[in-house]
């Protein structure tokens, strides 16, 4: 009896601090969420994007937070494993209870938190390019739609610049980003007259390393005519290809590659000499020349040596999903600012029609209704140093279509998420 | 450099006594800046008659050594500012920006160059400049097509430049001259010649043209199936060779001690990231001798992997002979460790191991047929290794122990061997062939910690398959596996080609457990 009181006095004490603790806490400070694997297959793509929300928030908490109050990062590990998201996602929004969440890389990662946020009404930023065919009320999409990268890419290889492409051969991984970009991209081109017996799509297990068949297939597909490669191969299955392309003889000039998934630090270590011509599209390359991405890479170089981070100390590379991390902090804090409140709900609202000066040289701006940016696309050959030069690009931000006009039925669905 | 240096002064001569006409300012600033179609015309124009100052400027556009300053392009060689029109140095300020070349562009300047090269006093140059220009010619090119044959003494780059002449000749008004080229185009064996014959029968409008060139279509594309047919063989072998090698180390520590060793996909991890720190010490003291440095990683990796192998078995494995479960448990866990220990070393990110330059590239066989060197080179060192292994374990007497402590150990251990030593010896060898396993897989995939978990699967269904105990059945298992595995996938595709050979393995461990070959020995017995 006596044992059984002891142990319930305590629970209540600690149960009365934690209570009488966490308003105390939250009074000074905003928790955010950042939920990137930082072990596992995927550590490699993102651990370098919870290092830029990091380093966001020691700027904006140098220039004094928000509303008056510090945010305080709250750092968990999904470890590439997707149901795992999902609870640390739980975890994050009911223990730590975090005003936003900043993470996922893969868009397997995406669906698995996706019931989470919505049930639980958090408030999620996505920075990735993925495939589009979802909006959620809950979560806020910074990287690119298939408007915004991979049809204007396929635009490129069509037109006389980009080599006139007549055949395409559509290569993934095998799994939903490559395939339902894959089935967007076929569509598309069917529209634009070119014959099925001209596309040839191919899929690749995961950390598939022998791409000696597939090499051949393309040169022999060539022959048929002028022939481009969609590339949405994902992580570093990319350098066995790429080199069997060198191999093989298949240099830019007669067949080029364009790759959705292949930037500055997916060049890192690989050897860029042969690769010289080949593409990638993005809404951001280091490259880009104006004040604010001198800046930016400022920041982010300093912010590395200062942390020591591995491999950017001494050869700092920032790249898409690093800068759309980064606008989308920044403009959570300007719709906090707005709203007054941390509130997922008035946050919501007041993201519509934020502005940013972004680093890729325009001024950011989204969406009213969509809840994705209007973005600038961007097509880079590679150089031998491992960067971008810059060949094409949109005049102006475009602005993101989640349901892309060339599945069917996508017509009648609505550009904003459902009201609840 | 020199080399280069010695080109432009060839052409430069050759071109002073054809003809001087100078490149002026306004070309030169045409050719460098502007939109893509006025930067093509104007190349095309100063090809026409170029002289060695146009040839300079062109080659350094094509090395992207050309940098604009304000509205005036510069060419930057060794590190000096060099005005195009006038020779003489000039200074290049650091806002100075690089002119950008696209796929297009790049494609343009390389076809120039060769065009202006057809004519050099030098067979080699030629012979480059005819194979860069492959199919790439249109009817502009024909007069100095006609030229270059003129003067063409070779026979085999004549017959080439006959063929190159066609091709020109394919886009021509003239109906006879179409035909003309369409019969000759049938007698090459070139991937770009099919391209050429499909985009014009398209718009072919003359009868007997158009029969020609299906003709000649027909006899192209039946040429061009052997070289995809013998390509086919070759890539099932090189893989077979890859697999040969990452399961010939396991042939020796399962098949033959009979260590189920999970930690065999490390070792060769360890030989690869021993491959990777030779070549970063190369490239730090000896960058000279960079190209060598693979002959020198292979000791290295091999001792690596023998080495940690040895350590292994001294350590951990010797105490488990006879208990498959827990060898099993234990190398697992142990493979575990070697991975955080290389990801605590060398961090968790791929390191990048580059070929040797005479790795890279490959030799032409047939028009549509190359071999890569490096997949060369990876066939031929798995052969070296298989005939080094079968040496030792056939021929020498540590072979002969090893063999006899496989068949009978008692029996052995009374003739005086010292059977403990030799279990440690065959995993070390064992071990060290994982590890120059790992420095060739370091030329085709990708370094990194988890590098050994991509093969390990692969590695026990090759020894598995081949017959446990036996290196022959190792031999045959891998080079079929390698070939079927391709030609599955040239007819499947890769995704449903891995399922279907686990499928056909699976199916055939059932009929026929014992492996292909089947052996007497400790382990068959067990």
């Amino acid at each position: 009896m006596q044992r059984r009181f002891t142990l319930k006095a305590l629970t209540a004490a600690v149960a009365l601090t934690t209570l009488s603790a966490v308003p105390a806490f939250a009074a000074d400070t905003i928790k955010v969420g950042i939920l990137h694997s930082l072990s596992g297959t995927m550590a490699i793509s993102e651990t370098v994007l919870k290092d830029t929300v990091l380093m966001a928030i020691d700027e904006i908490n140098a220039k004094g937070g928000v509303l008056g109050k510090k945010l305080e990062p709250v750092v968990v590990d999904p470890a590439s494993n997707w149901p795992l998201f999902a609870e640390k996602t739980k975890q994050l929004l009911t223990q730590d209870k975090v005003s936003v969440i900043f993470g996922c890389w893969t868009s397997v990662s995406r669906k698995s938190v996706l019931p989470v946020v919505e049930e639980l009404n958090g408030l999620l930023f996505y920075p990735v390019q993925y495939e589009g065919e979802e909006l959620s009320k809950n979560v806020f999409y910074t990287g690119a739609a298939p408007n915004q990268q991979a049809i204007p890419a396929v635009d490129y290889l069509m037109s006389k610049e980009g080599g006139a492409a007549k055949r395409w051969v559509l290569l993934g991984t095998d799994y939903v980003y490559p395939r339902t970009t894959n089935k967007i991209l076929r569509a598309y081109l069917k529209s634009k007259g070119v014959k099925e017996s001209d596309i040839d799509e191919k899929y690749t297990p995961f950390g598939h390393s022998d791409y000696q068949t597939i090499v051949a297939d393309i040169k022999k597909f060539s022959a048929g005519g002028k022939t481009a490669v969609v590339s949405t191969i994902n992580g570093d299955s990319n350098v066995p290809f790429y080199k069997e392309l060198g191999n093989a003889g298949l240099n830019a000039k007669d067949v080029p590659v364009v790759a959705f998934s292949v930037g500055e630090e997916e060049l890192r270590g690989v050897d860029t000499k042969p690769l010289v011509g080949h593409l990638a599209a993005w809404n951001y390359f280091q490259s880009i020349k104006n004040p604010t991405n001198t800046e930016f890479i400022k920041k982010w170089s300093d912010y590395a040596k200062a942390k020591g981070i591995a491999g950017h100390k001494d050869k700092p590379l920032t790249n898409d999903p690093m800068e759309a991390t980064y606008i989308g902090i920044n403009m959570w804090k300007q719709a906090v600012e707005k709203a007054k409140s941390t509130d997922v709900d008035k946050v919501i609202a007041a993201m519509a029609g934020q502005t940013f000066k972004a680093p890729s040289g325009i001024v950011s701006k989204m969406d009213e209704k969509n809840h994705h940016l209007h973005k600038s696309v961007f097509i880079g050959e590679i150089k031998a140093d491992g960067q971008f030069n810059v060949v094409w690009k949109t005049p102006g931000p475009v602005k993101a279509k989640p349901w892309s006009p060339y599945i069917e039925g996508n017509d009648k669905k609505p550009d904003e998420p459902a009201k609840k | 450099m020199p080399k280069r240096i010695f080109q432009w002064l060839m052409i430069a001569m050759l071109l002073i006594a054809a003809r001087a006409y100078a490149l002026s300012a306004d070309e030169a600033k045409s050719m460098a800046s502007g939109e893509s179609d006025a930067r093509v015309a104007a190349l095309q124009k100063a090809v026409e008659n170029a002289d060695a100052r146009t040839v300079r400027f062109i080659q350094a556009l094509a090395d992207d050594a050309v940098k604009l300053v304000g509205e005036v392009p510069v060419m930057v060689l060794d590190g000096k500012g060099i005005d195009p029109v006038t020779q003489a140095e000039v200074s290049v300020p650091d806002t100075a920006e690089d002119v950008m070349n696209n796929n297009r562009m790049r494609g343009e300047l390389d076809t120039a160059l060769a065009a202006v090269k057809l004519l050099s006093p030098e067979v080699e140059v030629r012979r480059a400049a005819i194979k860069t220009l492959g199919g790439q010619v249109d009817a502009g090119k024909l007069p100095l097509l006609e030229k270059a044959l003129a003067s063409e003494t070779a026979p085999d780059l004549k017959e080439k430049l006959q063929l190159l002449r066609a091709a020109a000749m394919l886009g021509s008004d003239d109906a006879a001259k179409r035909l003309e080229a369409a019969t000759q185009l049938g007698s090459s064996a070139q991937a770009a010649t099919k391209t050429l014959l499909v985009e014009r029968l398209q718009v072919e409008t003359d009868g007997g043209v158009k029969a020609a060139l299906q003709k000649s279509l027909g006899t192209v594309e039946a040429r061009l199936a052997w070289g995809d047919r013998l390509g086919a063989i070759f890539s099932g072998i090189s893989l077979g060779s890859i697999l040969l090698l990452v399961a010939l180390g396991l042939a020796i520590t399962y098949g033959l001690m009979g260590v189920i060793n999970m930690a065999h996909g490390e070792l060769m991890m360890i030989g690869a990231y021993a491959t990777y720190t030779v070549q970063v010490l190369f490239q730090k003291y000896l960058p000279g001798a960079f190209d060598w440095y693979l002959l020198a990683a292979l000791p290295v990796a091999f001792m690596a992997s023998a080495l940690v192998g040895a350590a292994l078995e001294r350590s951990v494995i010797r105490f488990l002979y006879g208990r498959p479960l827990e060898t099993l448990l234990a190398t697992w866990g142990i493979s575990l460790m070697l991975m955080q220990l290389v990801r605590t070393i060398f961090g968790a990110q791929n390191v990048g191991v580059e070929n040797p330059s005479w790795m890279s590239g490959g030799v032409q066989l047939l028009g549509n047929l190359s071999l890569p060197y490096n997949r060369l080179v990876i066939v031929a060192f798995a052969v070296a290794v298989l005939a080094g292994v079968w040496f030792l374990i056939e021929k020498t007497r540590l072979g002969l122990f090893v063999r006899g402590v496989t068949q009978n150990r008692p029996i052995a251990s009374c003739m005086g061997v010292n059977t403990a030593r030799i279990d440690t010896y065959a995993f070390a060898l064992g071990s060290g062939i994982a590890g120059l396993a790992g420095c060739a897989l370091s030329q085709v995939g990708n370094v990194g910690p988890d590098l050994g978990q991509g093969y390990i699967v692969d590695s026990f269904m090759v020894v598995v398959l081949g017959g446990v105990g036996q290196l022959a059945g190792t031999v045959y298992a891998a080079m079929g596996l390698g070939i079927l595995n391709k030609f599955l996938e040239g007819w499947t595709g890769a995704v449903l080609a891995k399922i279907a050979v686990l499928v056909f393995i699976i199916i055939f461990i059932q009929k026929r457990p014992q492996g292909i070959f089947a052996m007497k020995g400790r382990s068959a017995e067990a």
